[in-house]
């Protein structure tokens, strides 16, 4: 049970190649911290240089208040869980999950101990001496899970380890994390490409694109104040509408319509964001109407989304799923303006 | 290049050329032929064994036959007569420093310090140069002796234990460093008995473990690092994380090189030949199996000698086959 703190941490492989920027997060004791981004963004790397398995090129990693740049991955009590879970193929799963606390010298009835409660919560109690190649992928992602738990560490790393499951699996499992990390009462780093998962499961998420941390927040406070316009499109699902505008006296202008913005802004030419749920066949008197031309129709039952063009522009609106419409039809919808966001077009930061 | 030498035997070259790959084809159409009359059931059953007799023949026909045939020899005196196990008995007499009891003893020593040695410094090398930068550059260098023929080799290192008396210039590299370094009198490494052994055994290891830490560094090559990486996070150190998980990974490739060492070992003929030709103590089953045969004309206790190595060999066949065995069953 730790907190944790990169401060100006940097990563780089070579001169030119940096794969870590400036990064700046401080995770509270027991809290959960998502790690969100693109493939490639640098999230593993970010996570590896906490383990331990990676050196620290510029600035100071934490756990608790004691510095980790220059200990050893063996002593700095963290558990990471592997996307690959790395199990020790030539040990029973008994054995994979003792081995940890081997190396803390415990005594064997404590181990015993503390196995046999992990199984226990995992379900894993009918598995115990098989080896690892004779398991299921759900059952070895358990296992690996397992080896983390036993330990009671300081803090708890995970790089992306539902990405080998299927999607149901995946769907319960994201469930038992949660719990898990509620009656383990430890700082969870959680590290995923998966939008929906950062969204589920953290207590806040961490964005970083390119090496870049972008924003770091509540789940529903990104979703409500993406910080810029790469937040925007990344989080959300469908994404976000982003619509090239120019904006005048408090207005914001694009071939398709002309809005007035809840306040004026500085910039002149700017990305007008709004989620396909913003976008609908309800008109207010006093908001905004677009004219939709429709292409696609899906409709899901609970929902209905229609894919179509407004002045030109790729646009996804959410509509009521009784609503009328066929692909080739030009719709009137209406435009909630509690949920429009404006970016600069240059510096692609929020406005509003 | 000339190739008319070629046309001095016709006969021969038609028979390479046109008759061996005729029989084969024959054979293998012609057994595909009876193959396809058969009733589909038994078809699977027979098929294999048309493609693994040729193999079996060659192998009955150079091999096995040889084997009884020596296994025969062994139990005959010279003129042919049945002289019952009188060879064996010749060989295994006046324990232990007559018959074959010393090259058996050297044997031993083969046996054990050869494959612990290759094996303890092929790991080492293995593992210490998995870390370090040039590291194909540095093996390809470990791996070099493997180029040499083993002549070569018993003759380079015939050299690095060269004997001058004391007054003399040391020309031997070993010497060399004895006289010069540690200001010691001058030692006859090939003809002293209480090293000569260790020092054919030396010139051997330093010939093959280029083999053994090839063999091994592909193995840990094929470890995935991220089962080292889950062991450091576990909390283990460097030393453990080898004892605990890289060797029990590379344990297979271990058993299969060290069985192979093994037979080397039992086998050694060629440095012992060249270096001291079995003398002062160092003699091998191998090399006093040539001895027999082709200086003292005495093919009996030759094929003894032979047969008494053969049955060394046995079980260490036996167990690689079965650690074969083991190691499928654990995929
Ligand atoms: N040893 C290395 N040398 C040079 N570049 C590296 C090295 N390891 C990783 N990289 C680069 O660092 C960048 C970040 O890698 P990282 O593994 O952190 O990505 P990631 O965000 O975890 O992606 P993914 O979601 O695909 O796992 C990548 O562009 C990768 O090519
Ligand atoms: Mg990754």
């Amino acid at each position: 049970m730790s907190s944790v703190s990169y401060d100006h941490v940097v990563k780089r492989y070579t001169s030119d190649l940096t794969v870590v920027k400036d990064f700046n997060v401080e995770i509270a004791d027991k809290e959960f911290m998502v790690l969100v981004g693109p493939s490639g963004c640098g999230k593993s790397t970010a996570l590896r240089m906490l383990a331990g398995l990676e050196t620290i090129t510029e600035g100071e990693i934490r756990i608790g208040d004691k510095v980790v740049n220059h200990l050893a991955a063996k002593d700095r009590d963290i558990a990471m869980v592997f996307q690959s879970y790395a199990l020790y193929p030539h040990m029973s799963v008994y054995d994979n999950m003792a081995f940890p606390l081997q190396m803390k010298k415990m005594k064997k009835s404590e181990i015993d101990k503390r196995v046999k409660q992990a199984s226990g919560i995992l379900g894993l109690d009918n598995f115990l001496k098989r080896k690892p190649k004779a398991l299921s992928g759900g059952q070895r992602q358990r296992v690996a899970l397992g080896r983390a738990i036993v330990r009671n560490p300081k803090v708890f790393l995970l790089d992306e380890p539902l990405s080998n499951l299927d999607a149901k699996l995946r769907g319960q499992t994201r469930v038992e994390l949660q719990k898990l990390h509620r009656d383990l009462e430890t700082t969870f780093i959680y590290v995923t490409h998966d939008q929906v998962e950062a969204m589920t499961m953290g207590d806040r998420i961490a964005i970083m694109n390119a090496g870049i941390l972008q924003q770091v927040g509540a789940p529903g406070e990104i979703y409500d104040h993406p910080a810029n316009l790469f937040v925007a499109g990344f989080i959300g699902s469908p994404s976000m509408n982003l619509v090239p505008v120019t904006t005048q006296n408090g207005n914001a202008k694009a071939p398709g319509f002309d809005i007035k913005l809840p306040k004026p802004v500085s910039a002149e030419k700017g990305i007008l964001g709004f989620r396909p749920e913003a976008l609908t066949d309800r008109v207010a008197d006093d908001g905004a109407t677009l004219e939709m031309k429709v292409e696609v129709v899906e409709r899901l039952g609970s929902d209905q989304f229609l894919y179509g063009t407004v002045g030109g522009e790729m646009v996804t609106a959410r509509v009521d799923p009784r609503m009328k419409v066929a692909p080739g039809d030009q719709a009137r919808l209406g435009l909630d303006l509690r949920g429009i966001h404006l970016f600069d077009a240059e510096t692609e930061k929020a406005l509003l | 290049m000339d190739l008319s030498l070629l046309l001095t035997d016709v006969p021969t070259l038609l028979f390479v050329i046109v008759a061996v790959p005729a029989v084969l084809g024959a054979y293998i159409v012609g057994g595909e032929f009876l193959v396809r009359r058969l009733p589909d059931r038994a078809r699977g059953s027979v098929r294999p064994w048309i493609w693994v007799v040729p193999a079996l023949v060659f192998v009955t026909a150079f091999l096995v036959a040889p084997a009884v045939g020596t296994v025969f020899t062994s139990f005959q005196s010279h003129e042919g007569g049945w002289i019952g196990l009188t060879n064996y008995q010749r060989q295994l007499t006046d324990f232990p420093t007559g018959g074959a009891w010393i090259a058996i003893r050297n044997n031993l020593y083969w046996l054990v310090l050869y494959t612990l040695f290759v094996l303890f410094f092929g790991l080492l090398l293995a593992v210490l140069f998995d870390r370090v930068p040039y590291e194909s550059v540095v093996k390809s260098l470990i791996f070099m002796p493997m180029a040499i023929s083993a002549v070569a080799l018993g003759v380079i290192w015939k050299f690095m234990f060269w004997y001058q008396p004391a007054d003399a210039p040391q020309t031997g590299t070993l010497n060399a460093i004895v006289v010069n370094v540690f200001h010691q009198a001058p030692k006859t490494w090939l003809t002293d008995v209480s090293v000569n052994n260790f020092a054919l055994i030396a010139a051997a290891i330093w010939g093959i473990t280029g083999f053994s830490m090839v063999i091994l560094s592909a193995a840990l090559k094929g470890i995935p690092a991220d089962l080292l990486e889950a062991a450091r996070v576990d909390g283990a150190g460097e030393i453990t994380i080898f004892r605990r998980v890289i060797f029990p990974l590379m344990m297979p490739t271990v058993v299969v090189v060290g069985t192979t060492l093994v037979i080397f070992a039992l086998k050694a003929f060629d440095i012992v030949y060249v270096m001291t030709a079995g003398n002062f103590g160092t003699d091998v089953l191998a090399n006093r199996m040539y001895k027999l045969l082709y200086q003292a004309d005495n093919p009996g206790g030759a094929s003894a000698v032979a047969i008494i190595l053969l049955i060394a060999v046995i079980p260490v066949l036996i167990f690689n086959l079965r650690q074969f065995r083991a190691v499928e069953a654990r995929r």
